[in-house]
């Protein structure tokens, strides 16, 4: 059977600076791979450039989804495709309201692959079911989306759009910063249910708390633009001992 | 003999062709020494051309094209109905009382008359007015209607509504509102057209104490049309003018208000939204607000919208009288350009004689902001449709302003529409 994600000798750069300068990294259906970094490592511009961010220049390399070149495709047709982002720092949308927004995009999906739009009623009852899983206030789905919001219900909130939108493919980039613990648990514990031959996750992380949870399948370390250790649940609990200098002075 | 060598600058250019359609409609038009005024007027100052600071950026050297005297009988009174009922149908207005004016003339055939507003024709200008839109307008008008709500009466909602048939014709609507004391209304104007022509209304409203005047102007005007407007409130003690101008259409088009509060504790606001894409499109929003008395406030919100070719225009201009401390003055004006040709010319100016003031502006001009589509597209969302999303999360607000429900309804299914034709 073939990988979801397939990205190899991935580089890219914003302007003349190069941030990613070769990733290789694999994922298998159904597997939840954890990437860990230090500050600055590339992390973000990695699950950005799989989302199709444009401000990046790929400038060497090649990321498959699937079968399909994914590098070729335009955001939102990543997203139908079954690919979701959430956001380090999710973005406010002043004047849009976050029920809304969510339909749209919902039903956006659903007509690119060819399904059947859902209505307004249907899909509030959705979204309230969905929101009383992770604890949400009520008011946070008529409100703009993520204006004035907590830096910890703006992470809830893009959880709920993984909820709604069910992807195949999670990134999740530090999502479990800011959270606090029982909302950690309750996001941790939401994603490993996702856990299926159909779903895969590729979660950023400083933290050993939501790996605890997840057990992530395997553990990638990045520095400097490139993945220099890769190994199974183990190694995020010898980084949280040990830091990061030893290995990175191991992979030079 | 002495010379007198003294030159003034002409900013104006000739308005001889304008001048020789009024003498040979004279004797149509009936005589009157305020038309034979408003063309001494013309002819001594001319047109305005882009040197005059008022209109550096609104041309109007096409006005000269639009000298026919526009359409009259049972026919235009036809063709202007097919023009307005389907719309009036569209947005649920077609029971609302209605007066309706086609290519300069009141139409007795397509008027609701309303219960509570009487309702009289006007045939001329009472003052020549100073400039060259007012001039014109006095010079050849072929009247209006005089409105009028008596004291304490809440008169509901009433439409007026302008219909050119084209033809290059010009139209010259001259009418007056007046509201007395505590009364109030909500009057919605609307502007349709076919082809090319010129609409060029004057509109003197006055508000008496403690009354108050929602006034939403939608002016979706026809493409080739040039657009103008004039309207001049005067409010007195505790008075509220609502004002909102919607404005699409039109290849040149302004909207000018000029209000004077003149009474204490008087409030206007003075809102719009402009939506521009066309190539050359020229889109205007002028005003001059004159603070005159004891803690009087006026709040504007402008926002422009363009696209394409497009030009959009804010000149605000705050008066605070040396007798009108407390003042409260606020002018916001965001501009949202869709594409790298599009252009907003921005002239805020504050003129304050007083020293117990609070008067503020603001201004934005920029693009979509990147990061926002790329989330919104990263959800699934086309780019185009996170584009529309964004640009009525943008006009949002503004609309907001707009407290009568129904005709909020109606601005914002023209938004819809108009970006719906995109
Ligand atoms: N728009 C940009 N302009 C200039 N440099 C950038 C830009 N975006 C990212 N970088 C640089 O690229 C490098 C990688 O950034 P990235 O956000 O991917 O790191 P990260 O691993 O996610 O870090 P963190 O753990 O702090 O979130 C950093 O040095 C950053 O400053
Ligand atoms: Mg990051």
């Amino acid at each position: 059977m073939s990988h979801i994600l397939t990205v190899s000798g991935l580089k890219a750069a914003i302007g003349d600076t190069p941030i990613l300068r070769g990733i290789d990294l694999v994922v298998p259906p159904g597997e939840i791979h954890a990437v860990m970094g230090p500050n600055g490592s590339g992390k973000s511009t990695l699950s950005y450039v799989l989302a199709g961010r444009a401000d990046y220049e790929v400038t060497g390399g090649s990321a498959t989804y699937g079968e399909a070149d994914l590098l070729e495709m335009e955001p939102e047709a990543r997203a139908a495709a079954g690919i979701f982002l959430a956001f380090q720092a999710p973005v406010e949308l002043p004047g849009v309201n976050n029920a809304n927004f969510l339909r749209t995009a919902l039903n956006a999906q659903r007509r690119a692959r060819g399904q059947d739009e859902i209505d307004a009623v249907a899909f509030l009852k959705l979204a309230r079911e969905a929101g009383k899983r992770l604890s949400m206030p009520d008011d946070m789905l008529k409100r703009a989306v993520n204006v004035g919001f907590s830096g910890g219900e703006k992470k809830r909130n893009e959880v709920l759009q993984m909820a709604l939108l069910k992807p195949s493919l999670a990134i999740l980039d530090e999502t479990d910063s800011g959270l606090d613990v029982d909302a950690l648990r309750i996001v941790a514990e939401g994603v490993r249910a996702l856990r299926a031959p159909d779903f895969s996750a590729l979660v950023i992380t400083h933290h050993q708390r939501l790996l605890e949870i997840l057990v992530p399948d395997r553990v990638h370390v990045m520095s400097k633009g490139r993945i220099i250790r890769s190994g199974d649940a183990q190694l995020a609990r010898e980084i949280e001992r040990e830091g990061y200098s030893a290995l990175i002075q191991e992979a030079a | 003999m002495s010379h007198d060598r003294r030159i003034t600058p002409r900013l104006g250019s000739d308005a001889g062709a304008l001048i020789a359609a009024f003498d040979a409609q004279r004797e149509a038009l009936g005589a009157a020494p305020v038309r034979e005024a408003a063309r001494g007027f013309l002819a001594e100052h001319g047109i305005p051309t882009r040197r005059s600071e008022a209109f550096r950026y609104t041309d109007l050297a096409a006005l000269a094209r639009f000298i026919a005297p526009g359409a009259q009988g049972a026919q235009a009174e036809a063709r202007a109905g097919a023009i307005l009922h389907p719309f009036l149908a569209a947005q649920g207005l077609a029971d609302v009382a209605r007066v309706v004016v086609v290519d300069g003339l009141v139409s007795a055939g397509l008027s609701v008359p309303s219960a509570e507003v009487a309702t009289t024709l006007v045939e001329d200008a009472d003052e020549p007015g100073e400039g060259a839109l007012l001039a014109l307008n006095a010079m050849l008008t072929r009247g209006g209607v005089s409105l009028s709500v008596e004291a304490g009466v809440a008169a509901g909602r009433m439409l007026l509504v302008h219909v050119a048939l084209g033809g290059a014709a010009a139209a010259h609507p001259r009418h007056s509102l007046s509201l007395a004391e505590g009364a109030s209304l909500e009057l919605l104007e609307i502007d349709l057209g076919e082809d090319a022509y010129l609409h060029n209304s004057v509109f003197d409203i006055t508000l008496a104490e403690d009354s108050a005047l929602t006034h939403v102007r939608i002016q979706n005007a026809a493409d080739e049309a040039l657009s103008f407007a004039t309207v001049r409130p005067v409010l007195q003690a505790r008075a509220r003018y609502e004002g909102f101008c919607l404005a699409l259409g039109g290849t040149t088009a302004r909207h000018e208000v000029r209000a004077r509060l003149e009474g204490e504790a008087a409030i206007a606001h003075v809102n719009a939204a402009q939506l521009g894409r066309r190539d050359g499109q020229v889109l205007d929003l002028t005003s001059e607000i004159a603070h005159l008395a004891f803690d009087t406030r006026s709040l504007q919100t402008v926002k422009t919208v363009l696209d394409g070719r497009a030009r959009g225009v804010f000149s605000g201009r705050i008066h605070v009288a040396r007798e009108a401390q407390k003042t409260d003055g606020y002018q916001l004006n965001q501009a949202l350009l869709l594409s790298d040709s599009a252009e907003m010319d921005a002239r805020p100016e504050l003129e304050i004689y007083a020293d117990d003031v609070k008067c503020s502006h603001g201004v934005t001009i920029g693009a979509l902001d990147e990061e926002q589509l790329f989330y919104m597209r990263s959800r699934g969302v086309p780019a185009a449709e996170a584009e529309a999303l964004l640009v009525r999360a943008f006009l949002a607000d503004v609309l907001s302003l707009v407290e009568a429900e129904a005709s909020r309804g109606v601005l914002e299914r023209v938004v819809d529409a108009w970006w719906a034709q995109a």
